[in-house]
C-alpha cells in the first residue's frame, strides 16, 4: 500500500507488479475467451455450443442471463432500502451495489451477443419491430431501460472522479426518481424472466412450472440481491480493503446485519410461497420422484437452511454464519435458475436428447464473468466506490450525528 | 397476433393502464380465421414412402439429404425436422402394427411461436399458414422454447445470418400461384394428405369415422389441441403412440402468459405510487424524529439552564448570607474586642 501512492513509481517496478498470479490467470481466461469469440463468429453456434433444435437455450441463457440478472438485484434492493425506505445507515453499500448491478446488466447484454443468431439486431425489438405480445419483449425493454437507469445511477462516482462538480450534482438530484424507476423496472423484468417459461407448460417439470413463476422469480431476486451485497462486501473487504474509508468500514458490519435480517424474512416468505404453489397445483406426489429430490434439496438446503442461518446469525450477531448463509443463498438462486431453464426443462426428452454444455460454452461464461471482475476492479480502485470523495460528502449524512464518523479523505482519492 | 396486441410501445404500458383497454380476449373464444386452409393427415393411409419429404424438399429448394428420399432405411431411427428439413415421416410400432406419421409445423390457430416472438417475426395468416419473416428475426430462439410441438429449427452452423426454418404450408408458393396445394400434399400417392378449408377437413374426418366404423379413434387431433391447429390428424391408434403428445391441453399458448403480461401496466402504475408513499412516510418519520430530537434538546437545554440559574441564585444567596454573617461576625468580634479593651482599661484605672 505504501508504494501505491508514491507518484513517481519506476516503470520497471510497475511492469514487475503486472505479473501477479491474478493477472496471469485472468489474462489466460481473457485470451481463451477471445479465441472462442472468433470461433463463435466464424463457425456459428454449432462450432462452440452443444445447442440443438430440441435444446435451443443452454448455459449462456441459464447462467449469463437468468443468474446474471438475479444476482445483479443488489442494485435495486440496496438503493430502494437506502433512498425509498429511508434506511440511510445502508448508504455506504449503495455505490458498490449499483456498480455491480450496472456491470452485471452490461455483461448480460454482452453475453447475449454470443447467444443470439444476429446480435446486431438486438435493438430491433425496441426500435424497429416490437413484438409486445412476447414476455421476452418485456424482458428486453426493461433490461434496456434499466441498464440506462443503472448507468445514470453510477455516473456520480465517475463524475466525482473526473471532478465535474456541476454534472455530478445534477445526477445526484435525480437519485430518487432513478431509484423508483429502477425498482419498477426490476420488478417487471425479474418477474418476467420467470414468466418466460409460462408459455411452455408441456416442457417444464410440474414441480417448477407454476403460474406463480413470475412471483417466485421476483421474491427470490430480492433475497439474491441482499445476499450478493453481503457476499461481494465480504470479498471486497478482503481484497479492496485499502480503498475503503472509515465510514464504509465502520458501517460495514451494521449493513451486513441489516441485510441479513431482510434476507431471512424474504427467504421465509419465499419458502412458504413455494409451498403454496406446490399445494395449489397439488404436486406433492412428485416429491417422491428423482425430480422431487432435486426440488426438496433446492427448497430445504438452499432456502430454508440459509433462512435459518441468517436468523441465527442476526440474533447472535455472528457475521461468519451470515456470510455463509449469503454464499448458500447465492448458490441456491443459481440452482433454481438452472432447474427452471435447464435441469427440469425438456424433462420428458430421452436422456440422449438432453442438453449438456460444451467446455467452450462454460469457458465463454467464465470469460464474461472475468471481464466483469476486471472492470469492477478497475473502477473500484479508481473511483469513489468504497469511500466518499472528500469534495462530495452526502448532505443527508449531516442530518445524523455528524461527529460520530469523521470521514477522512482517502490518500488515493484522486486516483489518476 | 394482431388480435391480442395489447401492449403498446415504449411507455404505452402506462397508457394501457389509464385507458383500461381489455388485455385479454376475455369471454371471447377464437376459433380460427374463417375459411382458413389446412391439411388432414390420415395415419391409416400413410405408407411411409417419404414422397412428401421429397416434394417438400423440391418445392422449397432445400439442400439434398445425406441419404436419398427413396432410402426407407432412414425410418429405422426416429427423426425430427431440422434446419434443412421442413417435414419428416417416422415409423411407429403400435398394438395395431406399424403406423407412419408425418411431422411438420401444425400451424396453430393461436401459435406459441408468434405470441413469444419479441420482434413479431411470425405471422398467422388468415389463410391458415404460420409464416416467419427473415428480415426481423434476431435469432433468440424463444419460439423454439415456446412451441409445444418442437417445430421451429435453427441454422446453428451459420455464423452470421442463421435462419429459423419451419414449414410454412407452402404459403409463399400458393399465394404466388406457383402451387395449388402444398408440396407434400401434391406428392402423396395415397391421399393420406388432404388440403382444404379447415372446416371442410373436420367434416371430411367425421365422415370417414362414419364410413369406416372401427377404423379410427373418434378424435381429430388438432381440432382443439393447444386451442386448435390448421394441421389435423386422424388415426386408428392412440396419438401418443405415434409421437403426438396428448397432454398438451386445449388452452391456446398466448393464454399462458396473458396474466403475467396483464400485470405489467398494473406494476407500472401502482409501484411508483406505492414507493413514493413509502418514501413520504420514511421522510415524515425522519422529520418527526429530527423534530422530536430538536425539541427534546431544547427542552433539556431550558431545563438545564433553569437548574443552573436556580443553583446560581442559591449559591449567590448563600454567598450573600455568608458575607453578611462574616461581617456580622467581624463587627461582633470588633465590638467584643472593643468591649474587652474597655473593660481592661477600666480595670487598670
Amino acid at each position: 500500500m505504501s508504494g501505491e501512492h508514491a507518484p513517481s513509481t519506476p516503470v520497471a517496478a510497475e511492469r514487475a507488479s503486472l505479473l501477479t498470479p491474478f493477472n496471469i490467470v485472468t489474462g489466460l481466461i481473457v485470451f481463451v475467451g477471445l479465441i472462442l469469440t472468433i470461433l463463435r463468429f466464424t463457425k456459428g453456434l454449432a462450432g462452440v455450443t452443444n445447442l440443438s433444435d430440441n435444446n435451443p437455450w443452454g448455459i449462456w441463457i441459464s447462467f449469463d442471463l437468468l443468474c446474471g440478472v438475479a444476482l445483479a438485484a443488489g442494485g435495486y434492493t440496496t438503493s430502494a432500502a437506502c433512498y425509498v425506505f429511508g434506511l440511510k445507515r445502508y448508504h455506504s453499500a449503495v455505490r458498490p451495489a449499483i456498480l455491480t448491478a450496472f456491470l452485471g446488466y452490461a455483461l448480460v447484454v454482452f453475453a447475449l451477443h454470443y447467444d443470439v443468431g444476429r446480435p446486431w439486431r438486438l435493438p430491433y425489438p425496441i426500435f424497429y419491430s416490437p413484438g409486445p405480445t412476447s414476455v421476452l419483449f418485456e424482458v428486453g425493454l426493461c433490461v434496456f431501460l434499466y441498464l440506462n437507469v443503472l448507468f445514470l445511477e453510477w455516473t456520480p462516482s465517475a463524475l466525482e472522479w473526473l471532478g465535474l462538480k456541476k454534472w455530478r450534482n445534477v445526477m445526484v438530484k435525480m437519485t430518487l426518481a432513478l431509484t423508483i424507476f429502477g425498482v419498477v423496472l426490476s420488478t417487471m423484468h425479474q418477474s418476467s424472466l420467470g414468466a418466460l417459461f409460462l408459455i411452455a407448460p408441456s416442457k417444464l417439470h410440474p414441480l417448477w412450472y407454476s403460474s406463480y413463476l413470475p412471483v417466485f422469480f421476483f421474491i427470490s431476486s430480492i433475497a439474491a440481491g441482499l445476499s450478493m451485497v453481503i457476499f461481494e462486501g465480504t470479498l471486497s473487504h478482503r481484497y479492496l480493503h485499502d480503498k475503503m474509508d472509515d465510514h464504509y468500514l465502520s458501517t460495514h458490519d451494521q449493513v451486513h446485519l441489516g441485510f441479513a435480517r431482510g434476507a431471512a424474512v424474504v427467504l421465509v416468505i419465499y419458502f412458504f410461497l413455494k409451498l403454496v404453489g406446490l399445494a395449489l397445483d397439488n404436486n406433492w406426489h412428485y416429491l417422491l420422484t428423482g425430480y422431487g429430490a432435486m426440488y426438496s434439496l433446492e427448497l430445504l438446503g438452499f432456502v430454508a437452511l440459509p433462512a435459518l442461518m441468517y436468523a441465527v446469525g442476526v440474533r447472535e450477531k455472528n457475521l461468519k454464519i451470515i456470510r455463509w448463509a449469503a454464499v448458500i443463498t447465492v448458490l441456491g438462486i443459481v440452482l433454481n435458475r438452472f432447474n427452471v431453464s435447464w435441469f427440469a426443462f425438456n424433462w420428458q426428452l430421452p436422456a440422449a436428447e438432453r442438453y449438456f454444455p460444451s467446455w467452450m460454452e462454460v469457458a465463454v461464461s467464465i470469460y464474461i464473468v472475468t471481464v466483469g471482475l476486471l472492470v469492477f476492479r478497475f473502477i473500484a480502485t479508481r473511483m469513489p466506490i468504497f469511500y466518499e470523495h472528500p469534495d462530495f460528502k452526502e448532505a443527508e449524512l449531516e442530518e445524523e450525528e455528524p461527529h460520530e464518523h469523521e470521514t477522512r479523505p482517502h490518500p488515493q482519492s484522486f486516483g489518476h | 397476433m394482431q388480435r391480442r396486441q395489447f401492449l403498446g410501445l415504449l411507455g404505452a404500458t402506462a397508457a394501457t393502464a389509464v385507458l383500461g383497454k381489455p388485455a385479454q380476449a376475455g369471454p371471447k373464444h377464437f376459433t380460427g380465421y374463417p375459411d382458413s386452409y389446412g391439411v388432414l393427415f390420415d395415419a391409416t393411409r400413410c405408407i411411409g414412402c417419404r414422397r412428401c419429404e421429397a416434394g417438400c424438399n423440391r418445392v422449397n429448394h432445400l439442400p439434398a439429404p445425406a441419404r436419398p428420399f427413396d432410402d426407407l432405411s432412414v425410418l429405422d431411427t426416429k427423426r425430427r425436422t431440422d434446419g434443412r428439413t421442413f417435414t419428416v415421416v417416422n415409423r411407429y410400432e403400435t398394438a395395431k402394427g406399424i403406423v407412419y406419421r408425418k411431422n411438420q409445423c401444425q400451424h396453430c390457430l393461436e401459435p406459441a411461436c408468434a405470441s413469444s416472438c419479441f420482434v413479431a417475426a411470425y405471422d398467422k395468416t388468415p389463410q391458415g399458414a404460420v409464416t416467419w419473416n427473415e428480415k426481423v428475426c434476431v435469432g433468440c430462439r424463444y419460439c423454439m422454447i415456446a412451441c409445444p410441438f418442437d417445430i421451429p429449427t435453427f441454422e446453428y452452423w451459420d455464423p452470421l445470418a442463421p435462419k429459423i426454418m419451419k414449414c410454412h404450408l407452402c404459403y409463399p408458393h400458393i399465394t404466388a400461384g406457383k402451387l395449388r396445394v402444398p408440396g407434400c400434399v401434391g406428392a402423396c400417392p395415397t391421399e393420406a394428405l388432404v388440403y382444404g378449408r379447415r372446416a371442410d377437413l373436420i367434416r371430411e374426418a367425421r365422415q370417414r369415422f362414419h364410413l369406416f366404423p372401427g377404423r379410427y379413434l373418434d378424435h381429430i387431433y388438432g381440432e382443439h389441441e393447444m386451442g386448435g391447429t390448421n394441421w389435423l390428424y386422424i388415426s386408428g391408434v392412440p396419438f401418443s403412440q405415434i409421437g403426438l403428445r396428448e397432454d398438451l391441453g386445449v388452452t391456446p399458448a398466448p393464454e399462458f402468459t396473458s396474466g403475467a403480461l396483464a400485470a405489467v401496466p398494473i406494476i407500472a402504475a401502482a409501484w411508483p405510487a406505492l414507493l413514493l408513499g413509502i418514501y413520504a412516510i420514511s421522510q415524515a418519520k425522519d422529520k418527526a424524529a429530527r423534530q422530536e430530537k430538536r425539541e427534546a434538546l431544547k427542552e433539556a437545554l431550558a431545563k438545564a439552564k433553569a437548574e443552573c440559574d436556580a443553583e446560581l441564585a442559591k449559591v449567590k444567596a448563600k454567598a450573600e448570607a455568608d458575607k453578611k454573617a462574616a461581617i456580622e461576625r467581624e463587627v461582633k468580634k470588633a465590638l467584643e474586642e472593643a468591649a474587652k479593651a474597655q473593660a481592661a482599661k477600666e480595670e487598670g484605672e
